[in-house]
């Protein structure tokens, strides 16, 4: 197991594998979200309550899932950095970052679009919402935090402690709909009992949150090659990889 | 088609928040292209030139 270790943790092997990946994430990533937008928009009734403007569901909550999901994995991948000092577990923190701000963006601005029309206001300083900002704030924090400093080894290390220490909102999120009954409803699909939603809308739901980790794991493992290629470019491998790409 | 793009009413709330989706997601996959292509041209030229190299 420990050689299994040695060479997954090998960046030659790592850049090589995720080489062969990340065509078909991307392509199950395409072929997912295709059906999942066309059973979405298309085929799925439209809300009761809400009309058509609940579609907006197929994008917010699925970007919603992400920002957390995410901040989760560079969490992660932090406690390996302070424990283990891997540098693959660096990379992916660091290039996580800036896709888990733009999910939590992309929640923020779909439930904004989404809140005028069913609450009559873009923003309220609701729970759910404002710890919502505050994963985008930990986010920024994460990416200026590693800007200021030079030495990338230093960074890693600084920034998995502000992941480390950040990742207390993520529970504060989830339970902010129970815990302070404001306007956000509560969850509909992660209760306990059957999900609360008509199957024809449940399935391009989790459809495109397939999608959207899809796409996560794409880019993902695009940026993290990249930044392989960066730190390890005095040495041997990197130059093969140039000479033959 | 003419109710498709309608939204009920809505579409001034559902296809701003597709569109921004899209533009985000496609924006974050072009950075990762562009800063990949950029790098490799850059150690390219590294290690055409002994004199950078270190």
């Amino acid at each position: 197991m420990w050689i299994w270790f040695h060479k997954f943790g090998s960046p030659r092997y790592f850049y090589d594998l995720a080489g062969r990946l990340i065509p078909w994430l991307g392509g199950a990533c395409a072929v997912l979200m295709a059906v999942g937008l066309y059973l979405g928009l298309f085929v799925a009734p439209s809300d009761y309550q809400q009309g058509e403007s609940y579609r907006i569901i197929y994008i917010h909550v699925p970007s919603a899932w992400m920002s957390m999901f995410v901040y989760v994995v560079m969490a992660s991948a932090g406690t390996v950095v302070l424990i283990w000092r891997v540098k693959l577990a660096e990379i992916i923190a660091s290039v996580s970052a800036p896709l888990g701000a733009s999910f939590t963006f992309l929640a923020l601005a779909t439930g904004s679009l989404w809140g005028k029309p069913m609450w009559g206001t873009w923003w309220v300083w609701d729970a759910r919402l404002t710890s919502e900002l505050i994963l985008l704030f930990l986010y920024f924090g994460f990416m200026a935090l590693e800007a200021a400093i030079e030495d990338k080894r230093t960074a890693a290390r600084a920034t998995a402690i502000l992941s480390l220490v950040g990742v207390i909102n993520i529970p504060i999120i989830h339970y902010s709909v129970y815990w302070w009954n404001t306007l956000h409803q509560g969850a509909t699909v992660t209760k306990m009992d059957t999900p609360s939603i008509h199957l024809s809308m449940l399935i391009p739901l989790l459809l495109m949150a397939a999608a959207f980790q899809l796409y996560y794991a794409t880019v993902l493992l695009m940026g993290a090659r990249t930044e392989l290629l960066s730190r390890e470019r005095r040495t041997r491998w990197v130059a093969e990889v140039i000479r033959n790409s | 088609m003419q109710d498709f793009f309608h939204m009920g009413g809505y579409a001034f709330y559902v296809w701003p928040a597709y569109a921004l989706s899209l533009v985000v997601l496609m924006g974050q996959l072009w950075v990762a292209v562009q800063r990949r292509r950029k790098l490799i041209r850059d150690i390219e030229v590294q290690n055409r030139d002994p004199e950078t190299r270190t």
